[in-house]
Parts: C-alpha cells; structure tokens; sequence
C-alpha cells in the first residue's frame, strides 16, 4: 500500500492531531505528545495501532499530539489521516 | 516650701527605687523644621539595601511575602533578586502563596539563595520543577487560616516581612489602595500580609506611593514597620483577576454554577441574615450571580460575604442584598476600590479570617461556603493543590477552613475536565477531609454527603438531581477509560498540614 | 441543539445540558476539506458516547454532492436516531434519501430503525412542504431554515420576523396536517437574550414544537417559555388518570367531573404534560 504525507484532528482541547507518513521500519512508529501522557500514554498508543491494524496499514511513522481527547475520537482522527494517507475510503 | 527643687530628693529616691534616671531637661531640643518637610526626612525611608542591612538579615532566617497582587505581583522578584545580588544564602522564603509570576525563583534555589519554602500554594513552572524534585527540603504547604495562626503562635517565626503596598506614609503606615493622586496600583485588602506585619522581627513596606502622614485607613501601622522602601512598581493591578478567579463565559460553568445555586437556595440555610462565601474557580464565583436572583425573589438578605471579595458580592452589597463585606483579599478591582471607599467593606487578617484556633475567625460565623477542586473522591475528600498527573499546581488558600467552619460546604466541579477526572477513586493529596464536604456539584449530577442526609432529603424534595458520588466516579471511568498509576518517585517533594497543625500528608516528586 | 460535527469536545459535553434533541452537523459548520473526518468523528461519537434519553439527529449533506450518501452510509451504520435533510425541496429528495437509508438497514437487519426530519430552507420548499411531509412514513418532523430561506425570498431577517411569518405559518399547518412535529429556526445572537425570549414565546404562540439553539445558554429560556403552567398540568393530569381509569374499565368513554372529555382535549393533556416533563417541571415517577 503506498502511503503519502497526511494529517488529520486539530489542536484544540479533547481533540488529537495525527501525521502520517511513510516509514523505511517494519511496523508502526508512534511519537507521541500528550496533555495526559502519564495516565493515558499507553492507552492513546494502543488505539492508534490498534486502528491501523484493522485498516490494513503498516510500515507508517505516526506523530501524535494530543489534547485529552477520548479513544472514540483518536480512532476517528487516525482513520481519518489513514483514508487520506492511503486513498482507501472506509465508506463504499 | 514645695518647690520642685525642694523635691529633688525624694525625685531621686523614687526614681531609684524603679530603677530609673532622673529627667534631664538641659538635653531636651526642640525640632523646629515644618512638620511637612520633616516627614520626609523619615529616618525609616531607605534603599532596599539599607533595609535589607539595616534589618539584620542573615543566611538562613526566614523572610516572608504577600500574594494579594497575584499575577501582577513584583515585589517577590525584586526582594530575592537582591538578596541574591547581596549574596545571601540559604533563605526560607514563607510567601502567602506563590504563582507562575514566580518563576525566576527557580534559578535562586539552583544557587542555593532559597532553601525552603513555605507558602499556600505553587502554580507554573517553579511548581512543575519543585514537584520534579527541585529542592533538597520538602515545601511545607498551609491554609491561609493556619498560616496565620502559625506566625501568631511562633511556629512560624518570620524574621524579615517584605510586603508590597499600594501606599504608605514615611512612617510606615501602609494600604492596599491609595488616594492620592499619585497612585500607581491597587490591590485591596492586605490581610495575608497582617500576621507577618505584626509578628515580623523585623517589617520592610515597599511601596510605589509615598503619601503624606498620615496615610488614613491604613490596614499596617506605623507602630509594626521599621522601613519603608520606595520602588517603581509594587505590581500590576490588571493581573490580579487573571487565572483561577476570572468571570466564566463557559456554559458548563454556568450549569454548574446554577446548579450550586439551586442547591444552596434549598439547602436550609438560605434564610434572612445567612453568610456566605465562595472560592476562587469560574464556577464557584459564578453562583453569587444565580444565588443574587433567589435573593431577590424570596426577599432574602445576607448579613456578610466572607473571604476572597469579588465584584459580583460588591454588586450584591451595594444593591442591599448583602450587608457587610469581610475582605482578606480583594479578587478584582472592582472589590478593592470598594474596600478603599465603604465603612461597611472592611479587611480582616489571615488569622481572624480563618484560623481553627482564634475563637473570633470569621469563617466560625459561615452558613454557606461554594468553593472549586481539582480532585473529589468517593469518600469525599477534595485535592486542591496537585494535579491528576502528581504535578503541584494549585493552592489550598482557605479551602480547609471554610469548609471545616462553615454550616454547609458546597464544592463546585466538572466531572471531567477533558480525559482528566474530577471525582475519583482517591484523591491524589489529601487537602479538605471528606468529613467536611457536605456536597458535591457536578455536570452529571450532585452528590451529598451521607452524613448529611437532611440536606439530601431537602435537595431530593427540590426536585434536583442527586446521585451517589461512587456512581460519579464510574460515570467517569466509563467515559475515559481507566488511567495509568502515576509515575511517582520516592522522595518528598510537599508536606501538607492540616489546620490543626499535625502532618496530613505529603507529596512525591515526579519521575519522567 | 445544533453541534458542530468536527468539534470532538462540544460533541462530548452536548449531553449535559440537557437538550430535548442533539444535532451533530456535517453540513454548513463543516468545511470541504474536513467532511471525511467529520464524518469519522460522528460515526465513532454515535457508536460510543452515551448521550443517555437525547434523541440523535445527524445533518448529512445533500445527497447531489460527493459527501452526502457516504454521510448517510456512515451515520445509519452508527444508529442515528433520525437524519435531519438539509435543503429539502420536494418530496422525491425525502425519497431518495429514504432508498439510501434502506439499502443500510437492510444490510445490518435494522429495516425501519431511522427517522428523518426536513429542513425546509427555500421558497419551493415552503411551497412544497405539506407533500415534503407525507413523502415517508419515517417522517418526525419538518423544520425551517431561515438563513437560506431568506435569501431565497429576497427579504431581510428582522428581529420581529415578518419575512418569515408565512413559511412558519405554512410549516406548522403541514406538520399539523401530517401529524409530525414543526421546529424553528436557529437564533444565532447570543448577546441578545431578549430579543429570542420574544421569537420563541413568537414560535410557540404560531404553534410549533420546539425551537433549534446553536448553545447551551438558550435552552433555559426555551424550556422556560415552553414550560405549561402550574394549572395547566393539573389538569392534564387529571385528565390522563381518567383516562388510564376508562381503560381500566374497558370504556372508551373518558368523563371528568361528569363531563365527557373530548379527543382534541385528551391530546392537548397529552401535549401538556410531554411539555412539563421536557421542560424538568414533572418527571416521570411524579406521574405515575
């Protein structure tokens, strides 16, 4: 799957930004930057990998930046960068 | 003969029996310059630097602050960057409270000017880096009322007093406002800075407006303050009601807000002559605007607001809704210019604000308290000085001793402040016990004490909507998910005390 | 209460205000560029947040541009309550939007479970809007939208609101006619709380069944103007118990006080009390 820069989410409070780009590692490199990182870190990682995998898309370097949102809107944020990144729409 | 040289004798006699010298009148002169000018020859005006030498100050006393200008304030920055300068070492700086404007202070405890603190609260970044380990020795953290007691008492034992005025005479008598002309600043009621004023060893006044003697309504006396030290800028009064006191426009403040009102309008205790008080936090200061509308429908009357005095209780006094204000700090211009200009506006010292221990504090005499927190838990105890995330970044102000003090504590919260809980499992510092706190406000409803279950029966019969504050905690749990323990290291960053005195608990430095 | 759909905070606190309806919009608040993830927002928002008793209501696009049947796709799978149809000028749009729902329901065997609202926001669809109404039997409800609408009519908004007075007029009397509900344009000066307690006490003297707020901060006055009084209530509940007792008897006569009790009146209580219990005046265990 060819994968080309994208991003998606905002900066504002209870939302996170998600860029996508392509990757020279096996897998998924997350960076992350969070208001929660402490209590909420892991868990903000694992959804984002999580979403990936189910959509199919590897070999990807993820910035995150995070502003407290909830996991339903990271996955939306992630699929979101992921459709533009891929071009595969979610939707039929 | 009865002359007073025939007396000569027997003057000598007495005076030796009280140990005394006989008066000497050949060494009396008479000061002949215009009392004008002579004032400003005030032997008790200096620099800051003859202040500071002229006060005795050595490495390892302890020197002490006011916050009344909050965000604005200078005085801080200015006095440690000279001591600096004078090569002191080793200080214990006791503020009333510290902020983000304090940051600078994080470079003289690397150098080793500050040692130790003690203070009400910690916010910014000298807050992060203490709670990341900064200090060798842990900051002690007080209420405003046992700060108080405990410079009355001697525990606390300032040597040098530095505090900021808005104006004084040469002789030291000092104001949070002033009337001249020539007025730079204005911060109100000075009543965090009356203990140390008066229990001081030693109490330096700096000022940016000298007046003429004698400067009237002065909350410090001349007879307390041994210099007075003229400096540009004392603070910015346009600071002080930015932060945890601004005027919310956020609808979920509103509802909270209203809410708080409604409970307090069917507590029982909204009756005739009723006191009130609320804390700093959008929320909490918003109900004196829906608490206004209740008054006014039922015809009901408070005999004193208490505490941190912002413009919507000035609007309330001056409507007649409430009769007196009891001011330690004035939370906006608004308030402090009222202080300046009505009898019925008066301040009131830190102790005999709230200290457990003074028979007379103010808060003894409270029916209801509206205050904020960072964390409630499911037992009821509120944190309101370190963050869910372990880093220091509030203050405890009053919250223990209005809450302890008052008929009726309300605390004011949104269940969720983004993905970080507001009612939890267990606080993270204990500052307010749960036996206190009466109830609890949320968005997704209110829980009340059950220690208190006439004033839940009083609140069901309102019609409003109370839930079991265990159920609160999981409402949140389900929204966020459930956090990671924080990474929390082994040494003590902050002593908390509890009003009384003992050690209540203490926090843990951080560990990236 | 109008929520902008890219706005994942305003989404998530919505609930707490206690609005009768919460519309999450991927229309006009939207930008081109930022439909997909709206879209994928609202998706994950519906399938997730508990907004308790809320009705949900999605406003997808028109279905003639390239975002409106994957909005529809998006929000039938996440199981949206009701879809509100911007624009709406004739029924054959209610229709096609109705073939487009069906071709998910279908597919998750959930056949039915959507409901759509209309906004009526042009002269035609004034024009249109009893026909508008009856094009579905999931029809809840028509609404207007009075920006466009006005625009379309060559006519000034003014705070009495004469322009809109016939396309209020003529939306009531086809919400009546199709027996579904009638909602009111938004209000969007917020520093003017005075003059939208007047165009909402307006709109419920016209007759209509609510009013649509874009902030938290209208719904009390809504609730307030809406809210049946005291004497009102009591009778309408005496009403309803008999009711309740006439079927207990198996009769379908309705008496109280001796007096036949007449249908239209039995609606009316009804209506009556809907409204107590929206506006937090009677809740539920008060009633029965």
């Amino acid at each position: 799957m060819e994968i080309k820069n994208a991003s998606a989410g905002t900066l504002e409070s209870g939302d996170i930004l998600i860029q996508i780009g392509p990757s020279d590692h096996d897998g998924v490199q997350i960076n992350l930057n969070s208001t929660v990182a402490y209590q909420f870190g892991e868990q903000i990682k694992k959804v984002i990998s999580q979403t990936l995998s189910e959509l199919g898309v590897t070999n990807v370097e993820v910035n995150a930046t995070d502003k407290g949102a909830l996991d339903c809107t990271i996955k939306a944020r992630v699929t979101a960068a992921a459709v533009r990144a891929t071009g595969h729409d979610v939707w039929a | 003969m009865n002359s007073i040289k025939n007396r000569a004798a027997l003057i000598a006699e007495a005076a030796k029996k009280m140990n005394k010298e006989v008066y000497n009148d050949s060494q009396v002169k008479k000061i002949i310059t215009p009392r004008h000018e002579l004032q400003r020859q005030s032997s008790k005006v200096v620099s800051l630097e003859e202040a500071i030498k002229k006060s005795g100050l050595k490495d390892g006393m302890t020197i002490s602050f006011h916050h009344h200008f909050r965000g604005g304030d200078k005085v801080i920055n200015m006095v440690v960057d000279k001591l600096a300068q004078m090569g002191f070492k080793n200080l214990h700086l006791a503020s009333s409270s510290l902020i983000d404007v304090h940051e600078p202070l994080i470079e003289h405890i690397r150098n080793g000017v500050i040692t130790q603190i003690s203070t009400s609260g910690l916010r910014g970044k000298l807050a992060n880096e203490i709670s990341h380990g900064l200090m060798k020795e842990p900051v002690v953290f007080r209420s405003h009322g046992s700060r108080g007691y405990a410079i009355k008492s001697g525990e606390l034992h300032i040597d040098v007093a530095f505090l900021g005025a808005s104006s004084s005479d040469p002789l030291g008598n000092a104001a949070g406002f002033s009337t001249s002309e020539n007025a730079k600043s204005i911060c109100g009621s000075l009543g965090y800075a009356l203990p140390d004023a008066k229990y001081a060893d030693h109490t330096i006044i700096l000022t940016d407006d000298l007046v003429d003697y004698p400067n009237q309504h002065n909350a410090i006396s001349e007879a307390d303050v041994e210099f007075v030290v003229v400096v540009d800028s004392v603070g910015d009064s346009s600071k002080i009601s930015s932060g945890a006191i601004r005027d919310t426009k956020n609808p979920r403040d509103i509802l909270l807000a209203k809410q708080a009102a409604k409970v307090v309008m069917n507590s029982g205790y909204f009756q005739n002559g009723f006191s009130l008080q609320t804390g700093s936090g959008g929320a909490s200061l918003a109900v004196t605007k829906y608490l206004r509308q209740g008054m006014i429908d039922k015809g009901i009357k408070a005999s004193f607001a208490l505490g941190g005095i912002t413009s919507h209780m000035v609007k309330l006094h001056q409507e007649g809704l409430i009769d007196r204000l009891i001011d330690v700090q004035s939370f906006d211009k608004v308030a402090a210019e009222s202080l300046m200009n009505d009898s019925k506006h008066k301040s009131v010292s830190a102790n005999e604000y709230a200290a457990m221990l003074e028979p007379g504090s103010a808060t003894h005499y409270l029916d209801v308290v509206i205050l904020s927190a960072l964390e409630v838990d499911v037992n009821f105890n509120v944190n309101v000085l370190v963050g869910s995330d372990g880093i220091i970044r509030g203050a405890i102000g009053g919250h223990p001793d209005t809450a302890a003090d008052s008929a009726l504590s309300v605390i004011v919260c949104p269940l969720l402040r983004g993905r970080i809980p507001c009612v939890v499992d267990e606080v993270t510092t204990l500052i307010t016990p749960g036996s206190n706190v009466d109830v609890v406000v949320t968005e997704y409803g209110i829980a009340v004490n059950p220690n208190r279950p006439e004033i839940k029966e009083r609140l069901v019969a309102a019609g409003l909507n109370i839930v079991d504050i265990k159920d609160l905690a999981a409402k949140a749990h389900s929204i966020i998910g459930n956090p990671a323990p924080l990474p929390f290291g082994d040494k003590v960053v902050g002593i908390v005390l509890n009003r009384d005195g003992s050690v209540q608990d203490v926090i843990k430095n951080i560990v990236e | 209460m109008f929520v902008p759909g890219n706005n994942p905070a305003m989404m998530q606190d919505a609930f707490i205000y206690g609005p009768d309806s919460i519309m999450l919009d991927l229309e006009d608040s939207v930008t081109m560029t930022e439909k997909d993830a709206a879209r994928l927002l609202v998706h994950n928002a519906l399938k997730t947040i508990d907004y308790g008793k809320t009705e949900m209501v999605v406003r997808v696009n028109p279905l003639n541009t390239p975002y409106g049947k994957k909005d529809v796709e998006a929000v039938v799978k996440a199981g949206v309550h009701v879809i509100r149809m911007p624009k709406t000028e004739t029924a054959d749009e209610i229709r096609e939007l109705e073939a487009e729902i069906e071709k998910w329901e279908t597919e998750l065997g959930c056949l039915g479970r959507t409901q759509i609202m209309a906004a009526i926001e042009s002269t035609l669809g004034v024009i249109n809007a009893y026909e508008i109404a009856t094009a579905s039997k999931r029809m809840m409800g028509i609404a207007l939208g009075a920006e466009d609408y006005c625009a379309n009519l060559k006519a000034q908004r003014t705070p009495e609101g004469m322009e809109l007075l016939q396309a209020r007029q003529t939306i009531v009397v086809a919400a009546r006619a199709a027996g579904i509900d009638a909602l009111d344009t938004v209000y969007s000066n917020l520093n003017d709380m005075e003059t939208f307690r007047k165009e909402v006490e307006l709109i419920k003297t016209l007759g209509f069944d609510g009013k649509s707020i874009i902030n938290p901060r209208q719904i009390e006055i809504v609730n307030e103007v809406f809210a049946p009084t005291e004497k009102a209530i009591e009778k309408a509940k005496t009403i309803i118990a008999a009711i309740k007792e006439a079927e207990k008897r198996g009769s379908g006569v309705i008496a109280v006080n001796g007096k036949m009790v007449d249908r239209p009146v039995v609606i009316r209580a009804q209506r009556t009390i809907d409204l107590a219990i929206a506006s937090g005046i009677l809740t539920q265990e008060e009633l029965s």
